[in-house]
């Protein structure tokens, strides 16, 4: 007997018919359920350096797992009550529409097509990516418009796969993308000559080039990238009280980071006389009642991961093998795209 | 001398009887005096078997890293399932596996093995799931690695047996409903991959149930193996059946027996030994076939060793000593399921010469 495995688009074809049966599956509040379980349920990757990756006791940590811990954080108290739930990039919205999960915090990039035609809301963005890459130095190139007829390595059932078409596409340069389920394949197939490119995430290219290359000064990244990755946390539509929490959570971190709220500091800032800080705090007004949250829901989630240049430090920056620099993930202020509504000057009395 | 000659006839009778067999066995030799001593100094004498991953990248893949193994085999072998809690599935598996083995070498007779799967089973199920005797409940969807290969592989042949039986029963029925219903089981769930029978048992089941009720993910897709391989072993087993001939059931008819019994004690015993070798063949399948469930998020060997490496920035470019290492277990358990098929395949036949010279 063989269990013949097809290359049909399975989880495609069921997300369809997911989305044919209109009826709101799960329209109980993503909130109450959530209380009533005391656990949030994350979905998160299989595995992604620096943004959800589990450790060799099963601990999950990076910046995706920071946000799930943020939120817990702000809605249960406690940011140790997430099950996280790993998923691959074809299950991710499956998972997500099904009620699996009441969360997508996974590296997941915001579409048009997505965010229109799946069922789903994404919520901010929490990390600016792009597309960029990998190629042996043998081949003398400096720009990705030079891979007339190449071969490229890609992984299957991402914005990477389509990007990749789209780009050489309106360039009106042919190549070949060869396409591989797994990470592991794909960058197995890479060194070993399969491809004359690789193409992914700028954030993992750097660091595949040094772990993973054989010998990595054979291989360079090309300068230019392909395209805009904004990644962000989704949930399912139907429950606007939930997307709101899950937006404002992120915003405040982010709003953190831009007034110097730390989550060594945190203690000494509520105390702050600046009004900003004071309603981010919930020191002056009760800015948690409007989310259905109490007062102090912004103040647990900087206490529980720091704000998000804590977070990007730790999980991805300087602190981490990564070593990614803020560049486009820096504060709008500082010349970067992280921009957050605000929270603290918003007036609602 | 004695011995040199003895050694130069067996050389001659195994190894060079003929100018083809002669030039296989140099060809052997020559690979082997190629290939090994790379193998063996990557396996063993250039290997790094710490948990030091600084150590293992000074090697530089000019060694197996087994150090990767001695620092996830927690991970890789019981995957999700709570880190101090881990002892449950250990002992679990242990349990489970005990019993398979005194099943596969007959250790027991018939009654007290039935007993003592009665006592696994459950046992397996408290010790994994918990919620009883003090024990913190454990989900059904953190349960991973090798428990969960062994339980739906278990499982999934146990429960799919008496089905198939039941359904190549069913197709050859004179009844048309049954066998109608039996026909369309079997061409419906045959005709779809078993990924998809997965996708459906994992993803679309719960929008069809009426809402508020939920059946657990494991459930659903233990549900899924088992309706699977019924509708290949049924298909084995109606062979097995046809197999036996139609002089059989006139005999049994002869001897006064009436249509249930002559199954029970002439027919099956007959077709079932006749089809030993696919049965054995679907089992094997079926156990490797489990590593399909990591596509809904249950994480068996095969899923649990990628999670455990992908993330992982110092362990990430030792997976190819991982994959060795869950390999090796597939390995043996594949291997012990054909030496076990091997042996009953061996009693039978014994049986039936035996019978024959009674007769």
């Amino acid at each position: 007997m063989r269990f013949p495995n097809f290359a049909l688009n399975w989880p495609a074809a069921i997300a369809l018919l997911l989305l044919l049966s209109s009826a709101p599956a799960h329209a109980g509040k993503t909130l109450d359920q959530i209380r009533q379980r005391a656990q949030l349920v994350c979905g998160v990757s299989t595995g992604v350096i620096g943004f959800s990756s589990a450790d060799s006791q099963g601990r999950w940590n990076g910046l995706d797992v920071d946000v799930c811990r943020a939120i817990a954080a702000a809605v249960l108290n406690d940011p140790n009550k997430v099950k996280y739930v790993p998923l691959n990039a074809q299950q991710r919205f499956t998972a997500l529409q099904s009620g699996e999960v009441d969360l997508l915090s996974r590296n997941t990039t915001w579409t048009l097509t997505r965010d229109a035609s799946l069922g789903l809301h994404f919520t901010a963005i929490t990390y600016h990516d792009g597309q960029g890459f990998l190629v042996p130095k043998k081949l003398k190139l400096t720009s990705a418009k030079q891979l007339k007829n190449a071969e490229i390595c890609v992984q299957s059932g991402t914005t990477t796969e389509k990007n990749l078409s789209d780009y050489f596409k309106a360039q009106g340069i042919r190549i070949k993308p060869v396409v591989f389920e797994k990470f592991e394949a794909s960058i197995k197939a890479f060194f070993s000559g399969r491809c004359q490119a690789y193409t992914t995430d700028a954030s993992a290219l750097a660091f595949i080039r040094a772990k993973e290359a054989p010998r990595p000064d054979d291989y360079a990244v090309l300068p230019e990238l392909i395209s805009k990755e904004p990644l962000g946390p989704v949930v399912r539509r139907g429950d606007d009280e939930w997307f709101a929490i899950v937006k404002w959570v992120i915003f405040a971190l982010i709003e953190a980071e831009e007034y110097g709220v730390t989550q060594a500091n945190l203690e000494q800032m509520k105390a702050s006389g600046d009004p900003a800080i004071q309603r981010l705090l919930g020191t002056a007004e009760d800015s948690g009642k409007l989310l259905g949250l109490d007062r102090d829901w912004a103040a647990r989630a900087v206490k529980a991961v720091g704000n998000y240049g804590e977070m990007f430090q730790r999980n991805v920056g300087d602190a981490s093998p990564l070593k990614l620099r803020a560049a486009l993930n820096a504060l709008w202020s500082k010349g970067g795209r992280k921009v957050a509504v605000q929270a603290g000057r918003v007036r609602w009395a | 001398m004695n011995r040199v000659a003895t050694t130069r006839a067996w050389l001659r009778r195994n190894l060079f009887s003929d100018v083809f067999s002669g030039l296989t066995t140099l060809l052997l030799l020559a690979g082997g005096v190629h290939w090994l001593p790379g193998l063996i100094d990557w396996v063993l004498l250039q290997a790094v078997f710490t948990p030091d991953a600084a150590a293992c990248e000074a090697v530089d893949h000019a060694g197996a890293c087994w150090g990767v193994v001695a620092e996830k085999y927690r991970f890789i072998l019981f995957g999700r399932y709570p880190y101090a809690e881990q002892w449950r599935p250990l002992l679990a598996t242990t349990l489970l596996l005990l019993v398979i083995v005194a099943s596969g070498l007959r250790l027991l007779a018939c009654g007290p093995l039935l007993a003592a799967w009665l006592l696994a089973l459950p046992a397996f199920f408290v010790l994994m799931g918990g919620g009883y005797f003090g024990l913190t409940a454990v989900g059904s969807d953190l349960w991973g690695g090798l428990p969960l290969t062994l339980l739906l592989a278990t499982m999934g042949m146990l429960l799919a047996l008496p089905l198939a039986v039941l359904v190549a029963l069913g197709r050859q029925s004179s009844l048309p409903l049954p066998r109608a219903l039996c026909t369309v089981y079997v061409e419906l769930v045959r005709g779809v991959p078993l990924i998809s029978v997965l996708f459906l048992a994992s993803f679309l089941f719960p929008i069809i149930l009426p809402q508020g009720s939920s059946v657990d993910v494991l459930l659903r897709v233990q549900g899924g193996i088992v309706l699977f391989a019924a509708a290949y072993l049924s298909e084995t087993i109606r062979g097995g059946l046809q197999a036996v001939p139609g002089g059989q059931h006139d005999a049994a008819a002869a001897l006064g027996l009436g249509r249930w019994q002559a199954m029970r004690w002439i027919i099956l015993p007959q077709a079932l030994r006749a089809v030993i070798p696919s049965v054995m063949n679907s089992a094997v399948s079926i156990f490797k076939d489990t590593s399909l469930v990591t596509v809904v998020s249950l994480y068996e060997l095969t899923g649990a060793l990628s999670l455990a490496l992908a993330g992982d920035a110092e362990w990430r470019s030792f997976h190819l000593e991982g994959y060795l290492f869950i390999g090796l277990i597939y390995w043996i358990g594949c291997y012990a399921m054909s030496r076990f098929s091997r042996t009953l395949e061996l009693e039978g036949g014994l049986q039936r010469k035996s019978l024959q010279g009674l007769g």
